[in-house]
C-alpha cells in the first residue's frame, strides 16, 4: 500500500513506532513532532474515539438519569400532602423572642446546643467564638480564632469540647477548661485539614471523631486524638455546604448538601455514596435529617426548603410560597418533625408544617440574613443566628 | 435586555455614560395622570417575558436568581395596567414628578404575592428597597411604610445586577458635586458630611481631579431640565444609599464568602459610575479566581456516575402512600414529646424562666412521660440512660444480659481513639465470642465465622455484621419482654394511680429497686462504659 501522498521533508526513525519511514513534519501544541503517516493517523483516530467516548457516555448518564426519576415515579401513588388532609390541624403557635444574646462583634455564622439543653456555642466572621449558657445569658468561654468567617463549630457530645473552622481550611477542637483565665488555645488540637474552606462540622457519636465538609468538594470523618483522616468521601462536583449525621444510634449514614444542587447520602464506613437527589434549581445551605433518620430536608438559594425521603427515594414536599423570594440558609426540625423551622435571607425565620406543606407561622425579628437555625436538645427551643450579630432563642 | 416603552414612569436616559454600560431607553413623558390599576390578577403574576430584568437569563447564581425575581416584581409593579398608580403630585410651589405612596405598594404586594399580613408586606418591600430597587423620596433610610410616603422607583442603570462595585473615588465625586448645589434638599446629612471629610483626607493628593470630576458632573447636569435632574438626582442619592448606607442600615451588597467564587463574569472590571477611565482604576474584582467551580467530568467520573445510576434504578423502593402514613404516625407518637405543639408539665423553662423540667429530668426519678417512650422503640429505650439501666437490670434478672453488653460494648468501642480500637476489639472477643467466653454471646455460624476473619485485622467496624445479628434478636425477643415484665410496667403505671395502688406498688417497686441493686453491683465490668 502506498499511502505516500505527501512530500517527506525528512526520513528516519519514528518517534513513535521507531520504524524507518518517510516522516510528517507536524506540530502539536507547538511541539514538532515527527512521525511516520500510520503513526499520524492512529494518533489522530485515538484522539477521535476518546472524545466521542466521552460524549456518548455523557449521553447514556442522561437517558440513566431520565430513567431513574421514571422509576422513582412509578410508587408514587399518592402525595403526602394528600395523606395529611386527615391530620389535625395545627393551633396557633405562639413562638416568641425569649433571649437575644448579644456579643459577638460581626456576622454570626453558626451555631451549636450542647447536650445539656441550655448551652451553646457560636461562631462569627470576626473569628470569634463563644460558648454560652443561654439560659442565663452568660458567657462562659471566648476563643479567638487567627481566621476569618468561622463557618462551622460544634458542641461535643461530652460537652468538654467544641470544634470549629472556616476560612482557614481547618477544624479544630478545643477542650473547654473550667479555669476562666486558661487560654483554650493552648490546649487547641488541630484535626481536620482540607484543601478549601470548612462548611460545617458535626462530632459523631464521641468526642473522639469529627465529620466535616469542605469547599473542596469532599466530606471527612477525623479521628481527633491523632488527627488521622479515617474516611474521606468523594462525589460532589462542587462547595459541599452542609451535612448532618443520621439521628439513629445503630445508623452509620450522614447526609451533604452542595453547590451542585446535589443531596448525597454516604455509608460512613465505606466512603460509598448510597444515594442521591437532584431537584433543587439553585445551591443547598443546609440539610437535615427528619428526626426517625428515614427523610431529610434541605434549604436552597432557590428560596424552597424541600423534603426528602430516602424509603420513597424521592422528593415528596416543597415548601415555598410567592412571597418567599430571597434564599434559604438553614433550616431544623421539631422534636415530632411536624414543624420545620427555615432561616431565610430576607432575615425571616418561616415555619412550614411538614406533613400539610403550609407554612404554620413566620418569626421576625433579626435584623440581617438568618444564617443558623437549631432545635435544642430536648425540643424547647430553637436558637437562631444572624449576620445582625446576635442570636436568640425563641419558643 | 427587554425594551419598556410602554412604561408611564420616567426613566433616565445616562448619555454621559460610556456606552459599555447597560441602558434602558428613557421614556420622556410629561407628568401624567394616575391610571386606575386593574383588580384582577393573573394567578401567577409574575412574568419574565415582559420583565425588563438586566439578568442574563442563563446566570443562575445565587445572587442574580434573586435580582431576577425582584426585577420581574419590580417590572409588573410599574406596568401600566397591573400596576402601582404612578404619578406626579403638586405640592406647594413645587411639583413631585414619578411617586407612588408607600400604601399602594404595601396593598400591591399583598395582592400579587398572595400576602395576607401587611407587616409581611412591609417586611418584604422593605427588603426590595434595601436591595435599591426603589426608595423613600426624602429618606436615605431605604424602607417601606404603609402610609402617604412618596417613593419613587429606581432606574435600571442603577440595579444591583449589573454587578456595580462603585469606588470610593466615584463616592467622593458624589459628595463633592452635591456640596457644589445650592440646594438645601440636597445638603449633606451628617454621616455623609462625615465621610466626605475622611475621603478629602484618604485621597488628598488626587483631590485637584476628584474636584475636576465633580465639577464636570455638575456642568452635565444642569443641562437637564428640572424635572429630570429631580428624578436623576434622586435615584442617584438612592444608588449610594445601597452602597455607602446609613450608618445602622444593613449593607445589603455584603456577599456570603462561600458564594464570591462564582462570579460568572471573572474579568469582572470595576467600572466607575461616572465614567472614569483613569488608569489604576480599572481593576479586577479581587475575588477573580477562574471559574473551576464544577470539576470537569472526565471520562472516569461519568463512568461512576453511570455505574452509580444503574445500581440507584435497581434499588428497592416502597410506595408513597405507605411512606407518608409512616411519616405521619411517627409524628404523631411524638407530637405530645413537641414543646412547640403541645404544652408540657412542667413548663417549659425559656417560657418560664424556670429550670423545673431540667431539674426533674436530671434526677433519678423518670417521668410517666419518659418512661411511655421507652416503649416506641428499642431505640428510644436505649438512648435514654434511665431506659437502657432499666432494660440491662431486667436482662440481668433473666442472666440473658450478656447480648446487651456486647452490643454496649461495640459502640464504646466504635467511639474510642483511634489507636485503641484494635485493642479493644481484641478485648471484646474474648469477653463475648472466645472459645469459652465469661459472656458468651450466641451468633450464627456465618456471622461468626465473617466476624472472626475481620479479628484478623481489627478495625472498627470488625463487629458490625454481629452487632446488627444481636440487636435484631434484642429487639424482636428480649425487648418487646421487656415491655411486658413487671419492673417497666410498673414504672410505666406506678405514677398514673398512686392513690389507689400506691400501698401495694410502692413496696413491689422497693423490692424492684432492691434486686436491681444488688445486681448492678455486679455487673460493671471493665469493659463497659457505665451509663
Amino acid at each position: 500500500m502506498c499511502d505516500q501522498t505527501f512530500v517527506a521533508a525528512t526520513f528516519g526513525p519514528c518517534e513513535c513506532c521507531e520504524k524507518a519511514s518517510p516522516l510528517m513534519n507536524i506540530y502539536i501544541k507547538a511541539e514538532a513532532i515527527n512521525y511516520c503517516s500510520f503513526c499520524v493517523e492512529v494518533m489522530a483516530c485515538a484522539g477521535l474515539t476518546a472524545g466521542e467516548s466521552v460524549a456518548s457516555l455523557k449521553k447514556e448518564s442522561e437517558t440513566l438519569k431520565k430513567k431513574l426519576e421514571e422509576e422513582r415515579g412509578k410508587l408514587s401513588d399518592i402525595e403526602l400532602n394528600q395523606v395529611a388532609e386527615k391530620v389535625e390541624v395545627l393551633g396557633a403557635l405562639a413562638i416568641k423572642t425569649r433571649r437575644v444574646l448579644k456579643g459577638h462583634g460581626n456576622k454570626v455564622l453558626c451555631m451549636d446546643w450542647c447536650k445539656d439543653k441550655r448551652r451553646i456555642v457560636s461562631s462569627s466572621q470576626d473569628g470569634k467564638v463563644i460558648v454560652w449558657d443561654a439560659f442565663t445569658l452568660n458567657k462562659e468561654h471566648g476563643l479567638n480564632l487567627p481566621c476569618t468567617w468561622v463557618m462551622a463549630c460544634a458542641y461535643a457530645p461530652s460537652g468538654c469540647a467544641v470544634a470549629c473552622g472556616g476560612l482557614d481550611n481547618k477544624c479544630s477542637v478545643f477542650p473547654l477548661s473550667l479555669d476562666k483565665n486558661e487560654n483554650l488555645n493552648a490546649k487547641k488540637k488541630s484535626v481536620a485539614m482540607h484543601t478549601n474552606y470548612v462548611s460545617g462540622c458535626t462530632f459523631t457519636s464521641s468526642d473522639m471523631q469529627l465529620l466535616t465538609s469542605s469547599g473542596d468538594g469532599t466530606c471527612a470523618l477525623w479521628d481527633v486524638e491523632s488527627g488521622q483522616l479515617l474516611q474521606s468521601f468523594h462525589g460532589h462536583t462542587a462547595d459541599v455546604l452542609s451535612l448532618d449525621l443520621a439521628p439513629s444510634e445503630t445508623g452509620n449514614t450522614f447526609v451533604s448538601g452542595g453547590s451542585d444542587r446535589k443531596s448525597n447520602i454516604w455509608d460512613m464506613r465505606s466512603g460509598q455514596n448510597v444515594q442521591s437527589f437532584e431537584s433543587h434549581e439553585s445551591d443547598i445551605n443546609c440539610v437535615k435529617y427528619y428526626p426517625s433518620g428515614d427523610a431529610f430536608a434541605s434549604a436552597s438559594d432557590d428560596a424552597t426548603c424541600r423534603f426528602f425521603d430516602l424509603r420513597a427515594d424521592r422528593e415528596v414536599a416543597v415548601y415555598q410560597k410567592d412571597s418567599v423570594i430571597f434564599g434559604a440558609s438553614t433550616l431544623d426540625f421539631s422534636l415530632s418533625g411536624r414543624l420545620l423551622f427555615a432561616g431565610y435571607n430576607d432575615y425571616t425565620i418561616n415555619v412550614w408544617d411538614v406533613l400539610k406543606g403550609t407554612r404554620a407561622s413566620i418569626l421576625f425579628g433579626h435584623e440581617n440574613r438568618v444564617s443558623r437555625v437549631r432545635v435544642s436538645p430536648d425540643g424547647t427551643a430553637l436558637c437562631s443566628a444572624s449576620w445582625d450579630n446576635t442570636l436568640r432563642i425563641w419558643s | 435586555m427587554a425594551e419598556a416603552p410602554q412604561q408611564q414612569q420616567e426613566e433616565e436616559e445616562e448619555e454621559e455614560q460610556p456606552s459599555s454600560v447597560e441602558e434602558t431607553e428613557a421614556d420622556e413623558e410629561s407628568e401624567e395622570e394616575a391610571k386606575e390599576s386593574v383588580h384582577t390578577t393573573p394567578p401567577r403574576p409574575l412574568l419574565s417575558m415582559r420583565s425588563m430584568s438586566t439578568v442574563d437569563p442563563d446566570d443562575d447564581s445565587p445572587n442574580m436568581i434573586v435580582y431576577r425575581k425582584i426585577e420581574d416584581i419590580v417590572t409588573l409593579i410599574q406596568d401600566e395596567e397591573e400596576g402601582v398608580p404612578i404619578r406626579t403630585v403638586k405640592s406647594f410651589m413645587t411639583k413631585i414628578p414619578s411617586v407612588v405612596t408607600g400604601t399602594d405598594i404595601v396593598q400591591w404586594l399583598m395582592k400579587n404575592l398572595a400576602i395576607e399580613d401587611p407587616a409581611e408586606a412591609m417586611h418584604i418591600g422593605s427588603l426590595i428597597a434595601a436591595q435599591g430597587y426603589f426608595f423613600p423620596i426624602s429618606d436615605h433610610v431605604l424602607s417601606l411604610k404603609d402610609d402617604g410616603t412618596f417613593y419613587r422607583f429606581q432606574a435600571p442603570y442603577f440595579w444591583p445586577s449589573n454587578c456595580w462595585e462603585p469606588e470610593n473615588t466615584d463616592y467622593a465625586i458624589y459628595l463633592c458635586k452635591r456640596t457644589m448645589q445650592n440646594k438645601t434638599r440636597l445638603e449633606l446629612a451628617d454621616y455623609e458630611a462625615e465621610n466626605l471629610a475622611r475621603l478629602q483626607r484618604a485621597f488628598a493628593r488626587k483631590w485637584e481631579f476628584i474636584y475636576m470630576q465633580a465639577e464636570a458632573q455638575v456642568k452635565i447636569d444642569r443641562k437637564k431640565d428640572k424635572t429630570e435632574r429631580k428624578i436623576l438626582d434622586s435615584q442617584e442619592r438612592a444608588f449610594w444609599d445601597v452602597h455607602r448606607p446609613v450608618p445602622g442600615c444593613v449593607n445589603t451588597t455584603e456577599m456570603d464568602i462561600r458564594k464570591c467564587r462564582r462570579m460568572k463574569n471573572p474579568h469582572r472590571v470595576k467600572k466607575s459610575v461616572y465614567g472614569l477611565v483613569e488608569e489604576g482604576t480599572q481593576s479586577q474584582s479581587p475575588i477573580l479566581t477562574p471559574s473551576h467551580h464544577c470539576r470537569k467530568g472526565t471520562k472516569e467520573d461519568v463512568e461512576k456516575e453511570i455505574l452509580f445510576l444503574n445500581t440507584q434504578i435497581d434499588r428497592h423502593r416502597m410506595k408513597m402512600s405507605k411512606v407518608a402514613e409512616s411519616l405521619i404516625s411517627y409524628t404523631d407518637q411524638y407530637m405530645d414529646y413537641d414543646q412547640f405543639v403541645t404544652a408540657q408539665e412542667p413548663a417549659n423553662p425559656w417560657n418560664s424562666d424556670d429550670p423545673s423540667l431540667w431539674e426533674l429530668e436530671a434526677s433519678k426519678e423518670p417521668s410517666q412521660q419518659r418512661v411511655k417512650k421507652w416503649g416506641f422503640s428499642l431505640e428510644e429505650a436505649l438512648k435514654d440512660p434511665a431506659g437502657q439501666e432499666l432494660f440491662l437490670k431486667f436482662l440481668e434478672s433473666e442472666f440473658s444480659s450478656e447480648n446487651l453488653r456486647f452490643w454496649l460494648a461495640v459502640q464504646d468501642m466504635k467511639r474510642r481513639p483511634q489507636q485503641d480500637v484494635a485493642q479493644r476489639a481484641e478485648d471484646i472477643w474474648a469477653e463475648f465470642l472466645a472459645e469459652g467466653a465469661p459472656s458468651s454471646i450466641n451468633l450464627d455460624s456465618h456471622s461468626y465465622e465473617r466476624t472472626s476473619q475481620n479479628l484478623k485485622d481489627p478495625g472498627r467496624y470488625s463487629y458490625e455484621d454481629a452487632q446488627d445479628h444481636i440487636y435484631k434478636l434484642m429487639k424482636s425477643d428480649s425487648y418487646t419482654r421487656f415491655l411486658r415484665s413487671n419492673v417497666y410496667q410498673d414504672l410505666l403505671m406506678a405514677k398514673k394511680k398512686p392513690e389507689t395502688e400506691q400501698g401495694r406498688r410502692t413496696s413491689l417497686e422497693k423490692f424492684t429497686r432492691s434486686v436491681g441493686k444488688s445486681l448492678t453491683g455486679k455487673r460493671l465490668t471493665g469493659l463497659m462504659q457505665s451509663s
